[in-house]
């Protein structure tokens, strides 16, 4: 009989990656049984030993599993699944989550929610909600097979920090003929504060007419300590680096202020920044759906708008 | 070279958010009147894809494959006019409800009769859902390895090479043919066909198949995924709109309330 809760806990540079702590508060709060941790890699077992809040990690260290590819981390996480044998399994809606979670679920005969924002339990079975239709509805899932496997948005649910370290136990995984083969990998690396981490996020669209109208964002991104992010729409025309784009597709980010400029607010947009505390909107169209969501809003031309902003933020600032 | 590319039908995607309501007793999506179905984005993306491959190779041949309800032809008749040469379309009383397993079975059927597939793309995810798993599952039934995400996808020698688009990185990754590719919206805007190539794709052929045809017994095509509940989700508006006879009062008068609200 399948119980308890098995979540991935993923390790970046050595160290296990802030959105577990998530994971862990949503499978505690769940009470749906023992949560367990499973990390999946090489040279981890030190990282293994560091994830809190769980009864047990279980830990496939293999050279195979040096970089992430579907089928590597696939069998590796299907491996700890039959030991373990979980009734519901959580992962982060990541970089990893968002490719491994389906390919785990086909593996193991049962269905995975993606990018789930809450979940409770209902007699005695896992019901997640999730945004759908570009963030404009909410479908509400439940499963018919076991495990249930779903993906976490980040930032969508309470962390409990603390706790301590679960037993690791080693499992080993036929992990040979993996078909995917990394060839190259470059990160991107953000100058000054991660757009993640950001607590004021400057963000430009379409509106801003091209890749010059980033110039004031950045300055009022530097003028107030934060980050530059960006549309989809901007990304896609190249006008700004794919890092910075928040939304379905992008990123999400959940600062103290995040302040739109020339951005309409599509669903889509809206599903990677409306879970910060305080949206400004800076928009020439009074009906823009951006407004709706934010608790300040200027009705203008950023052109106009822009420069007299940084000027009267910077005086607010110095004026301590 | 034997290219076949999934694509959706979805309620248009492309309408403003005030105008989007669904019915939460049937679960399902009321498009605004006279708003017609499209093409799911990242699946016409998908079919760019295996035109690029096209043009690079002039012997790959591309089928445009769709399950879903009799008018997905038009999906289909999209595909065809930006350049693929056959159509597949899986039709069947309720197909359009099963679940992304469901739908990975019925499509991985259809892959496997035609016979002689080297790749398969499908967009990320499907705009309807956003679920971005069904690529995976149809991987998953083939015995074929997957890559994510594609922002460039070429062929070479028995293999295919990736290039992935992650939020905070870039991979190259390869594996070999037989392979199911996810594309991206980075890889860069479908093309748009022209009236004549719009005229041809109607004469093309298109192919019917049902669950039967396919071996796939519709009704054990049953959800391990329900549908419990579907709604629009409420937004509480008191957006306070900053007065100011001109940009520079506005913008002074936005800083001093950021300030009072401890934001700055």
């Amino acid at each position: 009989m399948a119980s308890g809760v098995l979540i991935l806990a993923e390790i970046a540079d050595g160290a296990v990656a802030p959105v577990t702590a998530e994971l862990v508060g949503a499978a505690q709060r769940l009470g749906a049984g023992p949560v367990s941790a499973m990390v999946l890699g090489s040279g981890v077992e030190g990282a293994a030993a560091n994830v809190l809040g769980v009864e047990r990690t279980y830990l496939v260290d293999d050279g195979a599993l040096a970089q992430y590819t579907t089928d590597g981390f696939a069998r590796a996480a299907e491996a700890v699944a039959k030991q373990m044998q979980p009734a519901i399994i959580l992962m982060a809606q990541s970089d990893i989550g968002r490719d491994l979670a389906p390919a785990l679920a086909a593996k193991l005969g049962t269905a995975v929610a993606m990018d789930t924002i809450a979940l409770e339990m209902k007699d005695g079975k896992l019901h997640t909600t999730r945004p759908a239709y570009g963030g404009n509805a909410r479908a509400v899932n439940g499963f018919t097979t076991e495990p249930a496997v779903a993906t976490v948005r980040p930032k969508a649910l309470e962390g409990v920090e603390g706790g301590s370290a679960g037993t690791v136990e080693k499992v080993t995984a036929d992990l040979s003929g993996i078909r995917q083969k990394v060839l190259k990998r470059e990160v991107a690396t953000a100058e000054g504060v991660r757009l993640e981490d950001a607590q004021v996020v400057v963000s430009g669209g379409r509106g801003l007419g091209g890749p010059e109208g980033f110039a004031q964002i950045e300055e009022l991104a530097k003028a107030m300590g934060g980050a530059v992010g960006c549309s989809r729409a901007v990304a896609d025309l190249g006008w700004r680096p794919v890092a910075e784009q928040v939304g379905l597709t992008g990123k999400v980010v959940s600062p103290t202020l995040y302040i739109a400029v020339a951005i309409s607010g599509a669903s889509q947009h809206m599903a990677g920044c409306s879970g910060s505390k305080n949206i400004v909107a800076i928009n020439k169209d009074a009906d823009a759906n951006i407004f709706k969501a934010s608790r300040f809003g200027i009705v203008g031309d950023y052109k106009q708008v822009m420069g007299p902003l940084i000027e009267a933020i910077k005086k607010e600032k110095a004026a301590g | 070279m034997h290219i076949v590319v999934c694509v959706k039908q979805v309620p248009d995607w492309d309408i403003p958010p005030s105008s989007f309501k669904v019915d939460e007793g049937s679960k399902k999506v009321v498009p605004p009147p006279g708003v017609a179905p499209v093409t799911s984005q990242f699946d016409a993306i998908a079919a760019e894809a295996a035109m690029r491959i096209k043009d690079a190779a002039s012997d790959a041949k591309v089928t445009i494959m769709s399950m879903g309800a009799a008018t997905a032809r038009e999906v289909i008749k999209q595909g065809l006019a930006m350049g693929g040469d056959e159509g597949v379309l899986i039709s069947e009383e309720g197909i359009e409800d099963i679940d992304s397993a469901g739908a990975a079975k019925v499509l991985a059927a259809a892959i496997k009769k035609l016979g002689d597939v080297d790749l398969v793309l499908t967009g990320r995810q499907a705009v309807d859902w956003d679920t971005g798993v069904t690529g995976t599952l149809i991987a998953e039934e083939l015995g074929a390895p997957v890559i994510t995400f594609a922002k460039a996808v070429s062929v070479a020698d028995g293999k295919v090479t990736v290039e992935r688009v992650l939020p905070d990185a870039t991979e190259t990754v390869e594996a070999p043919l037989p392979a199911v590719v996810t594309v991206s919206n980075e890889l860069g805007e479908p093309r748009y066909p022209k009236l004549p190539q719009i005229m041809a794709a109607g004469k093309k052929q298109v192919t019917n198949f049902s669950a039967a045809d396919l071996g796939v017994d519709a009704s054990s095509l049953g959800k391990r995924l329900t549908l419990e509940g579907l709604f629009v989700p409420v937004v509480d508006t008191k957006v306070e709109i900053i007065a100011g006879d001109t940009p520079e009062e506005q913008a002074a008068n936005l800083a001093k309330r950021l300030k009072e609200a401890k934001l700055i």
